[in-house]
């Protein structure tokens, strides 16, 4: 198992538990985190690579495996298109090069590579230290290559496994709550598609791709957006550069704001809707192996909190919307399966026997557990392999602000802490922001624990207690987002993945000094 | 799975090879006492109460002692429970018998034991020397540690060790004054524990209890409103509010494990800061409102907004049916397809 990216004990602490469970029991485990993790004591090999040099981790211990002819080649051959372009691209990611990016022993490398390659079957878990980056996707395609390198895709204990941070991140995707696609990413721009919803709807569609999370703000900013309806979120301290969202809301007509609790975002609101919690609801939720899986009602409404599908389906009527008259949300989901294939055999009657995973086209399929066995979801079903190059984040530590600021979460809180900040043994188990670095660097700073020190980087400041510690290596600094007091989110860097579209939260440049 | 054929206490019974008797009778419905033995962990043979005998091999640990093929086992005779009722005299060398204050009070795998011993008053003392009272730990937000109601099974340590692979204690000192401790015996909220409470579920006596103890009237599945991860819980009701979480043994996910957010991070359901009604921001101030007039001034808003002048952002942390309907709201009402969610964050 390679983990990369991925502080599993502390951001899907169940999944640990059964890595550790499976290293414990002879599986060999590699670690690769910029920061020395809880996981990292579990692994045989661990790897620090610094923050933002991912491509070069992977692409050089892909160049060893070729060099040394570990590759399966006959999972190349038979199920994979374009490996010499790719082996081409290899050759600039020599282990002495690699070794200066990444800050990762050149025999370390080696060492993973060799273990990787010649251990079977062997998968890959990676989150959010992959993909916030400026060229996370980059990051993501250097994963598949190394799994398709080493044929570790499509068979049982295998795989590349991205772990989803929210509860139903994946289902609000496959929902098709994306600006470019409807449920089952069945494509807004694909005419047939349009017109099948169009039918199903009975209405005329828009079939020019929206705007995502980010490029909203800019247009809200830009005055292009006036009103923004938005349902349980805090952007004001998840999303990078913060600032530009609270100034982008501010600039809004009207702004409405949908959620359990009033938040740093809701509170800027003109109206507010309050929903109802997970336990108030009936419904599905998909998690991060694509298993749907049903959530009973087991209160009423606190207060007078109504489903959010209720209160979206009542301005949908009062602004003359055909088709929201829903009795419950078992109806609905019997909607969302007649329009998407993934979920199609999918039905509350059968998840009353458990989950199911997606693709599940008939009532008697069993469900997907392991995605590509035969072929990939590509023209022709070969996997492509992708020739990569090294780019740097879009912030390198300079002699302004020479330190890089990485971003890690709290086993005890989670994301903007709106719910868990409620919580009061949570609160007392970890009640403020912790700044984590070297002793090396607080040295050179005059910085001990408990210290409150100033983080500023080119987007604005923010204050925090320090604690010294080696989990960090000299240079990298990192903080959670998780506290309103210390708002990490308005220095973070939105530079963004020119394809996916998501900010680089994961390296900022900045400078601190202790306040005294 | 390859079947077993034995006999216990004249009955017939067939077990999957690799069980142990004292699981192949548990399955069996035969009870045989027990204390340190737990279907989770492996055998530890410590407590030394789940003696049987076996024909021609004399007194065996049945939790430790894999079936086989025709095996002849009794579990219950006079002096069988001569040598187990020993072991838990001495556990009542130093326990705190004020079972009615016990959180576990009828639900307790001592008592059960020495109900099944036929244990009285006299033998329960018989070992006693004075009252050790040891210190309860109560830094935990979430839970105590009471030593004096420790029956040094060592399930808590095993639980830490096997399952969550965290090692946070272990048993420290001899004698009367043996505990379980963590490293350098400091309160647990100082050591490596994560509070996820999986001791604490398999605690077989009141050692380790809950700080809220409230019994919910029903329990209701569900499935973890946090991560990606999706574990099923079964949410402890009582009335209208949540009072408990436990993980859900049979969900495939979990098998019943949960992290510290999922079992104890519940208490924001029903607290007191939930928006109960809508509102309506007037004059800089937000006055709450009928759902009528907010959703009225909401539709009117956005019908004068119009087309590509209004956004959404939906929420990965609905449902699959909010998310449908948010989306086909955006798209079929509004005319756009602006909608995004916070998968990036």
């Amino acid at each position: 198992m390679l983990a990369i990216g991925t502080n599993t004990t502390k951001a899907h602490p169940v999944i640990a538990l059964q890595l550790k469970a499976a290293s414990r029991n002879g599986t060999r485990l590699i670690v690769a985190n910029p920061k020395e993790i809880v996981l990292s004591r579990h692994a045989e090999i661990v790897m620090q690579q610094k923050p933002g040099t991912d491509v070069v981790l992977l692409m050089a211990m892909m160049k060893v495996i070729v060099d040394e002819n570990l590759q399966d080649q006959q999972f190349i051959n038979e199920r994979t298109e374009n490996f010499d372009e790719f082996k081409k691209s290899l050759n600039t990611f020599g282990i002495e090069y690699a070794e200066k990016i990444t800050g990762v022993p050149g025999e370390t490398i080696i060492e993973a590579a060799r273990t990787f390659a010649t251990t079977k079957p062997a998968s890959i878990f990676y989150a959010m230290g992959i993909t916030q980056h400026s060229h996370g996707t980059d990051n993501v395609i250097a994963v598949s290559n190394l799994a398709l390198l080493t044929g570790n895709i499509g068979k049982p204990g295998t795989g590349v496994n991205p772990l989803r941070g929210q509860n139903n991140v994946q289902g609000a995707c496959d929902m098709g709550a994306l600006p470019n696609v409807y449920t089952g990413y069945q494509r807004v721009d694909n005419p047939d598609v349009k017109k099948k919803f169009e039918t199903a709807w009975g209405v005329e569609l828009n079939g020019k791709n929206g705007l995502t999370h980010t490029e909203i703000f800019d247009d809200a900013y830009n005055g292009k957006i006036k009103a923004i309806y938005m349902v349980g979120e805090n952007p004001i301290l998840s999303e990078a550069n913060a600032h530009h969202v609270r100034e982008a809301i501010e600039k809004l007509g009207f702004f409405v704001a949908q959620d359990i609790f009033m938040t740093e975002t809701s509170i800027l609101a003109d109206v507010i809707l309050p929903g109802a919690s997970f336990a108030e609801k009936d419904g599905t939720v998909t998690n991060t192996e694509r298993r749907v899986q049903r959530m009973h009602r087991a209160i009423k409404p606190v207060g007078d909190s109504k489903p959010d599908w209720w209160i979206a389906a009542e301005i949908a009527k009062r602004m003359g919307g055909k088709g929201f008259e829903y009795a419950g949300a078992e109806e609905i989901f019997s909607e969302i399966t007649s329009l998407t294939p993934s979920y199609q055999g999918i039905s509350y009657g059968r998840l009353e026997h458990g989950g199911l995973q997606w693709p599940c086209p008939t009532t008697e399929h069993p469900g997907t557990p392991i995605l590509h066995t035969e072929k990939f979801p590509r023209e022709g079903g070969k996997g492509k392999f992708m020739p990569l190059v090294y780019r740097e984040s879009a912030e390198l530590a300079d002699k302004d602000y020479p330190l890089i600021l990485t971003t890690d979460r709290s086993l005890y809180h989670y994301h903007t802490s709106t719910m868990t900040r409620k919580v009061e043994g949570l609160e007392l188990l970890d009640s403020e922001e912790l700044l984590i670095i070297n002793p090396e660097d607080a040295g050179k700073y005059g910085i001990s624990s408990g210290d409150m020190v100033v983080i500023t980087s080119r987007r604005g400041d923010v204050r925090s207690k320090a604690k010294v510690s080696g989990e960090c290596p000299p240079g990298v600094i990192s903080m959670t987002f998780h506290f309103a007091e210390t708002p990490t989110n308005d220095i973070t860097n939105p530079a963004l993945d020119p394809v996916a579209k998501i900010p680089e939260t994961k390296v900022s440049a900045v400078k601190i000094r202790k306040v005294v | 799975m390859e079947k077993i054929k034995l006999t216990i206490d004249g009955m017939a019974i067939t077990a999957d090879r690799g069980k142990t008797i004292l699981e192949a009778a548990l399955d069996n419905g035969i009870y045989i006492p027990h204390l340190c033995h737990h279907q989770d962990l492996a055998p530890a043979a410590v407590c030394r109460v789940c003696l049987v005998e076996v024909e021609g091999r004399g007194h065996t640990i049945s939790c430790r002692t894999p079936v086989e093929e025709g095996l002849t086992i009794s579990t219950e005779s006079d002096h069988l429970n001569k040598i187990r009722r020993i072991p838990v005299e001495l556990i009542f060398a130093n326990h705190d018998t004020d079972c009615i204050a016990c959180t576990r009070n009828n639900n307790c795998q001592l008592q059960r034991v020495a109900s099944y011993l036929g244990l009285e008053r006299d033998s329960m003392d018989r070992m006693r020397m004075g009252n050790i009272e040891k210190p309860i730990d109560t830094s935990n937000p979430f839970f105590d540690r009471n030593p004096n109601r420790c029956i040094y099974c060592g399930i808590c340590i095993r639980t830490c060790d096997e399952i969550q692979n965290i090692n946070a204690i272990d048993f420290a000192s001899r004698g009367y004054k043996m505990t379980v401790s963590t490293f350098g015996d400091n309160p647990i909220a100082d050591s490596r524990c994560e509070s996820c409470g999986e001791c604490v579920v398999r605690c077989p006596v009141g050692a380790l209890s809950p700080k809220t103890t409230m019994e919910p009237s029903r329990s209701v599945k569900s499935v973890c409103t946090y991560c990606g991860v999706g574990c099923g819980v079964e949410l402890g009701v009582r009335g209208n509010s949540v009072v408990s979480v436990e993980g859900d043994r049979d969900n495939a996910v979990n098998h019943g494990s949960l992290c510290v957010k999922g079992r104890y991070g519940f208490e924001f359901i029903n607290h007191r800061e939930r928006i109960r009604k809508p509102l309506i921001k007037k004059n800089g101030k937000f006055e709450e409102s009928t759902w009528d007039e907010a959703l009225d001034l909401v539709a009117k808003k956005f019908r004068e907004y119009g087309k590509e002048k209004v956004a959404v952002f939906s929420s990965a942390k609905c449902s699959n049916e909010d998310n449908y309907v948010i989306q086909k709201f955006t798209r079929a009402v509004l005319g756009t397809n602006s909608i995004d969610h916070c998968a990036r964050l």
